[in-house]
């Protein structure tokens, strides 16, 4: 490494004390350049808590609605309380006593599902969230209204604003103050600094330590192999082989199944994302397409709209081109869906 | 996998452990293994050696030493066959994994280093464990860009050509996720160390100190109390970071393991941030904001956040604390005979070095000092070897770091009578491991 360097870096060493090194080169300043003012508005659009960073605008509930209806719902269901595709976004346990303390209480029973809105403090994360990355299969597609049309969608269905509740940057902060659980986050622990006190150490005890050492926890037999064959998953050779899990039979049962399901090309290409086998997702199942194109030769037509993607046919909603697809993967995939078994 | 003769052959023949004087057992498994009882184990083995030797000359021959192997006949493939080399295709069950039914989806999901199989402090790069959010892209490295903005001088936008053009450092660091080992808060619930522990890597990062790029930018020292990091995905993740860490260690990475950084890990470029947890090394890294205050980013708010037995929740719950586990034996692995073992395994510290890790055959009643293999660096996993002799009876097997700060790795009642047990991140817990009388090894909980 050049000399140059070589001060530079040791200069660094000294950074913890958060004065840079004298030896800093000018002739780096040829290395990047000024970022322009239209560049740095199209990439900051972080929300921090207190709004800084918030484009001005507005939406309705009502709008929120229609537009949840059209791109959210498919996902989280039409009331933010599906689990199917993630954990739920409303419901759960909100109180009008939390509401008042901003603390929500049934965050402390177990039996209760724990949704987004029980747990977000800062009204800030849920539009900076929408904003950023949803809807999940199209992030950055939506405009900055139907971002607080949406949110404000969200809120009535957890019934923190009315239906005719219009929400705008001018007003975002009275609803902060509304939010549920407001109260309900601490930084008062060790994990945030380097130099923070842990919360719990351990003993140093070497012998005879007063230890319970009855086991109170383990895998019953029945779950052993809910993660596949564990002999399969280490060397078969060297001093740890792995245990037999699935039942000896099952190698001789995989005989040869008449049309295979191409799971990893399904995988591999997001597929799975958007469609299970059985029950909708953001498309149809595979059972679905299958039955629909029994007995059609429909191989051709199948492997055109799964690269080219389309609507129309199923909904309104889009399957987007999967342009990425290799031929071999497109192939098997056609040819199973198109298959008459 | 092929049952053939061959493979049976292959494993470890019955140990010679009658040849091992039961006291020299019970002195090793009283004391550990020192000098003294290494030299006197070594003894013992040479004389078994030369019985098994003669065994072997009036029984049997190996056929895969007195019949020529069909490697040894043939002319073998050319230089580049592979351009990219790959394992050894006996190796196909080393392999990522997914824990069924852990996540709805497979772009918001998690497939785990199997670590029952590795080796030293290195992950190989295709056995990085992979996190991802909204999926992985594959970025068109000429047409990524690096923006730092907000408490500095000038905004500054940087090509990656420039990047790598600027003085870089090369530092190993252990990678966590904070939900590593989340699944085991109540009960065992998973099988392997794969599934219990496989949210964890260690590789070389190569790149441009985060410091030098903030000062190029002319940050604000006055003002400057937190960066943001941003992804250019779509999920475009984004974390709060204290400018302590981004001002100490932080590197703006585009190597790993001596090669540019895989897109699954966030090619072209990702933030490193040395002892922290990994949601918060930025893959895809687009953008640094310098602010004075944190973000309540997206999953700092929701997720990402440990949850208290009294219902608070600990927001930015940066640091992994020290934590250990052993890798081999380990839960779904099994000991084909009595004798010599080297248990074997990992420790780290978010907060320092590795200072020292203890091996429990009993369940923790009473520790051994276990050997630190190779270089103990800051930051980063460590490997410890422990020489254990198996009798057959059943052991709880346990390990225990202490790092450089004095801190003890917790057992899992400890850790729980605080931090209860529907926390999710940061379980550094002690790990068990029970060895049935059988030699079957399972993930277990005690107390
Ligand atoms: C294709 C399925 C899908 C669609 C459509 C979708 N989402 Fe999501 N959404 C998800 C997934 C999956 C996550 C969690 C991602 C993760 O794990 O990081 C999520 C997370 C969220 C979160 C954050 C929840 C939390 O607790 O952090 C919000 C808010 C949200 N979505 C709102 C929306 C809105 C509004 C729309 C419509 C514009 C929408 N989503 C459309 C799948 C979807
Ligand atoms: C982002 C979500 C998404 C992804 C990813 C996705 N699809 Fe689709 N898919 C859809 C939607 C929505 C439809 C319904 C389109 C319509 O109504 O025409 C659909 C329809 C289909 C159909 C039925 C076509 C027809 O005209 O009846 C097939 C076959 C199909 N998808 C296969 C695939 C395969 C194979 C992949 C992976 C290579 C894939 N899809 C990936 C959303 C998706």
């Amino acid at each position: 490494m050049c000399s140059l360097a070589k001060t530079l870096l040791a200069g660094m060493a000294l950074l913890s004390t958060v004065t840079f090194a004298s030896s800093y080169p000018e002739a780096l300043n040829q290395l990047g350049r000024v970022a322009t003012d239209a560049e740095v508005a199209a990439w900051d659009i972080d929300v921090r808590p207190d709004f800084k960073g918030l484009p001005v605008g507005s939406g309705s509930v009502e709008d929120g609605e229609a537009i949840w209806l059209d791109k959210c719902a498919v996902c989280h269901g039409d009331f933010g309380d599906s689990n199917e595709v993630f954990s739920p976004l409303v419901l759960g346990s909100i109180t009008p006593e939390d509401m008042e303390s901003g603390r929500v209480a049934a965050l402390t029973d177990a039996a209760v599902v724990r949704t987004t809105l029980m747990k977000v403090a800062t009204l800030s994360t849920i539009w900076d969230y929408i904003n950023r990355a949803m809807p999940w299969n199209a992030p950055k597609s939506l405009e900055v209204d139907e971002v607080y049309a949406l949110t404000a969608y969200l809120l009535h269905l957890g019934y923190i604003v009315e239906y005719d509740f219009v929400l705008s940057n001018e007003n975002i902060n009275d609803v902060q103050a509304q939010m549920p659980n407001r109260n309900g986050m601490t930084t008062d622990h060790g994990l945030w600094s380097v130099s923070g006190t842990p919360d719990v150490v351990g003993s140093g005890c070497t012998s005879d330590c007063k230890v319970d050492t009855t086991v109170t926890s383990f895998i019953p037999a029945y779950a052993m192999n809910a993660h596949g064959n564990l002999k399969d998953q280490v060397r078969d050779y060297g001093p740890f082989p792995g245990i037999q899990t699935a039942p000896e039979s099952d190698a001789a049962e995989v005989a040869a199944p008449t049309n295979v399901i191409p799971e990893q090309a399904l995988i591999s290409n997001g597929c799975t994302g958007c469609h299970k086998q059985e029950g909708q997702l953001v498309g149809p199942s595979f059972n679905d397409i299958m039955a629909r194109y029994k007995g059609q030769d429909a191989f051709e037509y199948l492997k055109g709209k799964v690269k080219n993607g389309g609507s129309g046919v199923w909904g309104s909603m889009a399957m987007p081109p999967m342009s990425q697809i290799d031929d071999s993967a497109l192939q098997a995939i056609a040819e199973w869906l198109a298959a008459d078994n | 996998m092929s049952d053939s003769s061959e493979h049976t052959q292959g494993h470890v023949r019955p140990a010679p452990e009658s040849f091992i004087k039961p006291d020299l057992v019970a002195s090793i498994s009283a004391h550990g293994i020192d000098d003294e009882r290494r030299g006197l184990l070594k003894g013992a083995f040479a004389s078994a050696l030369v019985a098994m030797t003669g065994k072997a000359v009036a029984g049997e021959s190996d056929p895969n030493i007195v019949n020529v192997p069909e490697w040894s006949k043939i002319l073998g493939k050319s230089v580049a066959t592979n351009p990219y080399g790959l394992p050894s295709k006996y190796e196909a069950n080393i392999i990522r994994r997914q824990s069924p039914g852990l996540t709805q989806t497979d772009q918001a999901s998690v497939a785990f280093t199997p670590l029952q199989s590795m080796f030293g402090m290195i992950t190989p790069s295709g056995l990085h464990f992979e996190r991802h959010h909204q999926g992985w892209v594959d970025i068109d490295p000429s047409r990524h860009r690096f923006m730092i903005n907000g408490l500095v001088k000038t905004p500054m936008v940087f090509t990656m050509e420039e990047l790598m053009r600027m003085p870089s450092v090369s530092r190993m660091h252990f990678l966590e996720c904070g939900a590593n080992t989340a699944l085991e808060w109540g009960n065992s619930a998973v099988p392997t160390v794969q599934y219990t522990h496989g949210m964890l890597s260690g590789s070389e990062w190569t790149g441009v100190p985060l410091s030098l790029l903030l000062e190029r930018a002319g940050i604000d020292l006055a003002k400057a109390k937190y960066i943001l990091a941003e992804g250019a995905d779509g999920s475009s993740m984004t974390r709060t970071i204290n400018i302590e860490n981004a001002l100490d260690d932080c590197i703006v990475a585009y190597g790993q393991n001596g090669e540019m950084i895989r897109p699954e890990q966030g090619y072209p470029l990702r933030l490193v941030v040395p002892g922290v947890q990994g949601v918060s090394w930025v893959k895809w890294l687009r953008r640094i904001e310098v602010g004075d205050q944190p973000y309540a980013a997206k999953d700092e708010a929701s997720h990402y956040v440990d949850l208290m037995p009294d219902g608070m929740q600990r927001q930015y719950t940066a640091i992994q604390e020290a934590k250990s586990v052993i890798t081999s034996p380990s839960g779904g692995q099994k000991l084909m005979n009595q004798g010599y073992y080297c248990v074997t395994g990992l420790a780290w510290s978010g907060r320092g070095v590795v200072k020292k890790v203890e091996v429990s055959a009993d369940g923790g009643r009473n520790w051994h000092e276990a050997r630190i293999e190779g270089p103990a660096l800051p930051k980063m996993i460590t490997r410890f070897n422990f020489d254990w002799v198996w009798k057959g009876e059943e052991a709880l097997l346990q390990s225990r770091v202490t790092d450089s700060t004095g801190y003890v790795q917790p057992q899992r009642t400890e850790l729980i009578a605080v931090r209860g047990t529907r926390s999710i991140y940061h379980n550094n817990a002690i790990q068990t491991w029970r060895v049935n009388q059988s030699g079957e090894v399972e993930n277990v909980q005690l107390g």
